[in-house]
């Protein structure tokens, strides 16, 4: 009872004018943002964060605007995958299997409508589940002292790279290089400066506002680069819309896909690590075991529609359960989300829950209204997104790269930070070439100061003994999970990996 | 021989970094840990991780050619530039001049680039500036 008495209190607050307005324009810009072609949620995020800050808004309203962003661009992954047979992002992978044939056969409206109500479906379990779980995870976690933590952060670490990249020792090095950048700065123990090469600059450490935008954003403007996608990614195929709404008893026939695989999903969202690349990679193989007697997977099935699409939203809720009750990102966008709260001074995991509860259910709130608006949104009005896709990337890539600019400058007023922006870009492209996962550095560049903090005190409280960090059954509990985590995806990450690349030609955009 | 390559530059920057984390002052103030340990932990996991990558390395990245290189090179440069200029020139006028550039190599004609590029600098002054009232930098005619 208590949880709905909570949620009340949420809508109370999303449901001012300017939050409803902060959703409708998150969700609008974040379906653009998830339509375009190697744009993922966590670029759309990033590239965004900026425009958060310079409204001057407050946590609430931040955090509404971009998981709206967020919800947004999960839903607009798809628009390309079925026009196009373009991915925008690596969980909409999935969607061009079923979803380029349905609309080859004349069905791209249908096909476009029935994802819009899978996602939905997806979406709206998922936030039901965060809403039931997370507050049972917190209990959980209040238990949790600091070596505790200390396994919980190893544990993300350990986790992270797992199944969204085939190389563990490649993600380790990501989780050690962000890690290693986050020890830049005076440290807060001691007041010693480390790492700073007395660059005064760098005592405040490094800012991770910045290392986003450049990692994620600039990168993506010198693959652009690199490629020169010249023309339009549209111009290769005009394809008819045609009729905007499913008929029911393709709706009735996707139904139980949609629920089983909005379930599955969520699950694999809850996972550190695995995000929503592996939700609608499961959901699809799923369904095709399940469902496809005739083998017309792959040919057209609206199954094959619903299914990746149900999953990898709920999976975008579903990360969303660890993050706001351990602080502990499930997937690349939470993790940007992370670095959001972290910046507004507001610090994520179990007394996020009792001391900032407007945040946290405000928040929930905010997701249900988004989702109620992007279902709206995408079914009447995809054919607005559509044309979205006819920007060419010439022209749409220096807009990119010029509001990371304005947003990074706009924030510190310095252009110092620019140069390490434009460093962390370089940094980004050459490490996306050697197959390098971002995300673990964003993570580590995110989490290292408070690895650190809580390893000393759990070590500091035991007078020196550092096999305090074993010394519980929770942390045993923990490390064992974390062991698992990382040694699982070296036995079955690969099967994974080679089962999603097989679907295309994806050309590196950023894993969520 | 790119991941064998990669492998030994992480493991050059984990001893780097081990060295430098040596050098760090101890602090009368120091706990039982110190301030030295957890960055001596990292160097260790980015050491062994970078001796994994350079011993089993993936298969070859795909280079771009020099070509292609040369012009990220030149991004690289005119954003610089660019950073440099702002202060200087303003937002206005450096942004158009950035945004230009990139869109010609992206691949737009003279006049689409510099249409971009102007329209890139003024959409952009007009929203975050005139009606969300982010302070820009100012140029020397005060825009």
């Amino acid at each position: 009872m208590e949880t709905f008495a909570n949620l009340a209190d949420g809508f109370a607050i999303a449901l001012t004018w300017q939050n409803i307005l902060l959703a409708l324009l998150g969700c609008f810009l974040g379906t653009i943002m998830g339509a375009l072609p190697g744009l993922g949620p966590s670029n759309g995020v990033a590239i965004l964060i900026p425009l958060a800050f310079t409204l001057g808004l407050g946590a609430t309203p931040s955090l509404i605007l971009l998981t709206s962003v967020y919800y947004g661009a999960m839903y607009g992954g798809r628009i390309s995958s079925i026009l196009l047979n373009i991915p925008g992002d690596e969980p909409a992978m999935m969607t061009c299997l079923d979803g380029h044939p349905m609309a080859k056969k004349g069905l791209a409206g249908e096909a476009l409508s029935l994802s819009g109500i899978a996602s939905f479906v997806g979406a709206f379990f998922a936030t039901w589940g965060l809403i039931f779980l997370a507050p049972q995870l917190v209990k959980i976690a209040l238990l949790f002292g600091p070596a505790e933590y200390f396994a919980l952060f190893a544990l993300a670490f350990m986790t992270l790279g797992g199944v969204s990249s085939t190389n563990q020792a490649k993600s380790a090095f990501a989780a050690a290089l962000g890690l290693g950048l986050a020890m830049i700065g005076v440290d807060t123990q001691t007041g010693v400066p480390r790492f700073t090469f007395g660059e005064v600059h760098l005592y405040d450490g490094l800012d991770f506002l910045v290392a986003i935008v450049g990692l994620f954003a600039l990168s993506e403007v010198f693959i652009f680069l690199e490629h020169r996608h010249s023309g339009s990614d549209a111009d290769e195929t005009k394809l008819k819309i045609g009729k905007l709404y499913p008929p029911m008893s393709m709706i009735k026939q996707c139904t139980p896909t949609m629920l089983r695989t909005s379930f599955l999903g969520f699950l694999a969202g809850v996972l550190p690590g695995a995000g929503a690349s592996l939700g609608s990679f499961i959901s699809y193989s799923f369904e095709k075991r399940l469902v496809d007697k005739e083998g017309t997977f792959g040919k057209g099935d609206p199954r094959g529609v619903a299914a990746p699409e149900a999953g990898n939203n709920a999976a975008a809720g579903g990360a969303l359960v660890p993050m706001l009750a351990l602080g502990v990102p499930g997937s690349g966008t939470t993790a940007v989300l992370l670095a959001v709260l972290l910046a507004l001074n507001i610090t994520p995991g179990p007394l996020l829950f009792t001391q900032n509860p407007d945040v946290v259910w405000g928040l929930i709130a905010a997701l249900f209204i988004a989702n109620f608006m992007l279902l709206a949104m995408n079914i009447p009005m995809v054919g607005i997104f559509t044309r979205v896709l006819m920007v060419p990337s010439r022209i749409l890539m220096p807009i990119v790269a010029m509001v990371s600019f304005v947003g990074i400058y706009g924030i510190s007023g310095s252009t110092f930070d620019l140069l390490v922006m434009i460093g962390f870009g370089i940094m980004g492209w050459v490490l996306r070439k050697f197959d390098v996962p971002l995300v673990p550095i964003i993570l580590g560049t995110l989490l290292g100061n408070a690895m650190e903090n809580n390893l000393r005190r759990a070590i500091t409280i035991d007078n020196g003994n550092w096999w305090t960090l074993v010394d519980s059954p929770l942390a045993i509990g923990l490390w064992a999970v974390a062991i698992v985590g990382f040694i699982l995806p070296l036995i079955v990450g690969a099967r994974v990996k080679a089962g999603m690349r097989r679907q295309g030609d994806e050309e590196g955009s950023i894993r969520d | 021989m790119s991941d064998r390559i990669f492998g030994v530059f992480g493991i050059l920057l984990a001893i780097g970094f081990a060295i430098s984390a040596l050098y760090i002052e101890e602090s009368f103030l120091s706990d039982a840990v110190g301030p030295k340990a957890f960055p001596l932990i990292i160097a260790a996991v980015l050491g062994i991780s970078s001796a994994v990558i350079a011993f089993r390395p993936d298969p070859e990245p795909e280079w771009p050619a020099i070509g292609r290189l040369v012009e990220i090179g030149a991004a690289v440069v005119v954003m610089i530039l660019y950073t440099e200029l702002l202060p200087i020139a303003g937002f206005v006028i450096a942004t158009a001049f950035a945004a230009a550039y990139l869109a010609w190599r992206l691949g737009s004609g003279p006049v689409e680039a510099v249409l971009t590029g102007v329209g890139t600098s003024v959409g952009i002054y007009v929203i975050f500036h005139l009606v969300l009232g982010l302070s820009l930098a100012r140029g020397p005619w005060g825009f």
